[in-house]
């Protein structure tokens, strides 16, 4: 099975609640697609790390000296990413998306695609099973891309190791990234906090997650931090038939595990935020 | 001078940030402008009364494949480096597959038959409000079920900055590829708010290091400083990057937050603070430009 933490805003406590889902599952392959910042390895540091480079996409490149300054790539690129510098033309790689449209209209060959390969793919064990992530170059576009390689990575391993659950600390947003973890997963963790802002992205979320899939959950962090809105949350899920798993009260013991390099099911395995994300996982994976 | 305020980790307190400094810049009698940048999630209108005044729909360019003119040559086909036109020439079968579709207009120009015509789809807005001070806020937005957020972005903040403001606060998206980057180019000053975590601190110099790749000046603020370890302090003090201020930890900020309110407004520490952190981001901004 394949099950994704997601949540929209970030910071709600994905990344901790879904290494505490590690721990208590024991073997596992554990997947981080927020390739811009991923943070599921310090938690799980691998041994006997396999670096792959991974080839986000294309950039264009102008070669000056066939250049004759037609005008036509600066015409034909909807990105705007050719600009006229000092009378010549030059690509912004920040705004270029690798369409190739420029290069292959281009009347004198002036223009080349070049790979961008500075992003990586990370393999290794750890002791709960095997962990993959990777780290997008900084500025690249195409994490969708780079998601579902991460990902079907992630399947190929799960046959091959004979490890049947995957557990993916999903990245924050709904846009490209969050439709390329949320597409083919087989449930979804949704972790909002009792904030103004964590419910209107809540409901963001959600809105575009059952355009996927039904079996979608929540996990309400810090539920005690504002009791009113906690309640609005539990309002919102009843109308909409959504399960909330559990209510994890505001611990500072939490921030405590991350310091010490362990999950809170680690650091305090009988602590009351434990016994509850226990009793989550349960429902997730008896079900 | 356009200011983004931007964190590789969700969560560390950019739209906290962003709100409450923009309160203080206004407080303080400067002229400011407040935009959320944030097109997945924005949320920073959340913490003041406001009204529309209008909206702009923001589009990109859609083939329409004209079934009758074409002849399943599959050059438009070919010409997509997105695999967006799903082509089976022995089925005579071709369309659009509107989600992997980046509108870069490859296929129209590809095509020599006209088969093509050129056409638009929405993928989200740029929306103007103002409050009771008539003071205006831009908020971008991308549709729901859409994924292309840059070209929000940056038609966001062409807007934003069009208008005739001393100071744009852009509360940026999280993260440090694209989106984020689409912010900082289009800034004077970057503040990053951190989290003194080892998550943070990853997150952190990733920032840093797309920061330095676009040779743009920033300082961090450290959010909910006591919560967490030393080690992002050890980080800045070794790469000589300057600590514009610390708020500390405090369950009554968090308490404001969480309410759509202001701690700026409630909370007179806080206040003097954040009146300290406007003047600092003034004083680097300009020394720079």
């Amino acid at each position: 099975m394949e099950l994704a933490f997601l949540s929209g805003k970030g910071g709600t406590g994905k990344s901790s609640i879904c290494s505490a889902f590690i721990s208590v599952a024991k073997n596992v392959i554990a997947v981080d697609c927020d390739v811009d910042a991923a943070n599921l390895y310090l938690i799980f540091p691998p041994k006997n790390t396999i670096e792959t480079k991974y080839i986000s996409g294309k950039n264009a490149i102008i070669h000056q000296d066939k250049c004759i300054e037609c005008g036509l790539c600066k015409e034909l690129c909807q990105f705007d990413a050719i600009n006229i510098v000092e009378g010549k033309f030059e690509i912004d790689a920040v705004s270029c998306d690798g369409c190739a449209l420029c290069y292959r209209k281009c009347p004198t060959k002036a223009i080349e695609m070049v790979d961008s390969d500075d992003s990586k793919l990370y393999f290794g064990d750890f002791r709960n099973g095997s962990i993959i992530y990777g780290r997008l170059s900084p500025g690249e576009e195409n994490s969708g891309k780079f998601i579902s390689v991460v990902r079907s990575l992630a399947r190929e391993k799960s046959k091959e190791l004979g490890i049947e659950n995957i557990i993916i600390d999903g990245p924050p947003g709904i846009g490209c990234p969050f439709m390329s973890t949320i597409t083919g997963v087989d449930k979804v963790v949704v972790v909002t906090e009792p904030s103004m802002s964590g419910l209107v992205d809540l409901k963001r979320t959600i809105d575009v997650a059952q355009s996927f899939m039904e079996e979608i959950y929540v996990i309400i962090n810090k539920y005690d931090l504002n009791p009113e809105v906690t309640n609005q949350i539990k309002e919102y899920c009843l109308e909409n038939n959504i399960e909330i798993i559990a209510f994890l009260p505001f611990d500072k013991e939490v921030v405590d595990a991350m310091i010490n390099g362990q999950t809170i099911i680690e650091y305090n395995s009988e602590s009351d935020i434990s016994n509850r994300i226990r009793e989550a996982y349960q429902i997730i994976f008896k079900s | 001078m356009n200011i983004a305020i931007a964190s590789g980790k969700g969560g560390t307190g950019k739209t906290f940030v962003s709100t409450n400094l923009f309160k203080t810049f206004q407080s303080l009698g400067h002229s400011t402008l407040l935009v959320d940048c944030d097109v997945e999630c924005p949320n920073s209108l959340l913490f003041f009364n406001l009204k529309k005044l209008s909206e702009t729909k923001v589009e990109e360019y859609r083939p329409i494949i004209d079934k009758d003119k074409c002849v399943y040559c599959g050059l438009c086909h070919e010409y997509c480096e997105y695999k967006a036109i799903f082509y089976v020439p022995e089925l005579k079968q071709i369309m659009l597959l509107d989600n992997l579709c980046h509108g870069c207009k490859a296929c129209s120009v590809a095509c020599e038959y006209g088969a093509i015509e050129d056409s638009s789809t929405e993928i989200g807005s740029v929306s103007f409000f103002a409050d009771a001070n008539k003071h205006v806020f831009v908020e971008g937005r991308l549709k729901e079920g859409k994924i292309a957020s840059i070209p929000i972005i940056k038609e966001t903040i062409k807007e934003a900055v069009s208008l005739p403001y001393d100071y744009v606060i852009l509360d940026s998206s999280p993260g440090t590829s694209c989106p984020f980057i689409q912010t900082a180019v289009r800034s004077d000053y970057i503040v990053l708010v951190a989290e003194p975590t080892p998550f943070g601190l990853s997150d952190l110099k990733q920032s840093v290091e797309t920061l330095d790749s676009i040779n743009k000046d920033y300082g961090v603020i450290i959010n909910r400083s006591g919560l967490g370890d030393i080690e992002v302090y050890n980080y800045l003090q070794e790469n000589n990057i300057p600590i514009i201020a610390e708020i500390p930890f405090s369950k009554e900020i968090a308490r404001y937050y969480s309410e759509g309110k202001l701690a700026v407004s409630h909370i007179e520490e806080t206040k003097k603070l954040f009146e300290k952190i406007c003047k600092k981001i003034i004083k680097n901004g300009t020394s720079i430009s």
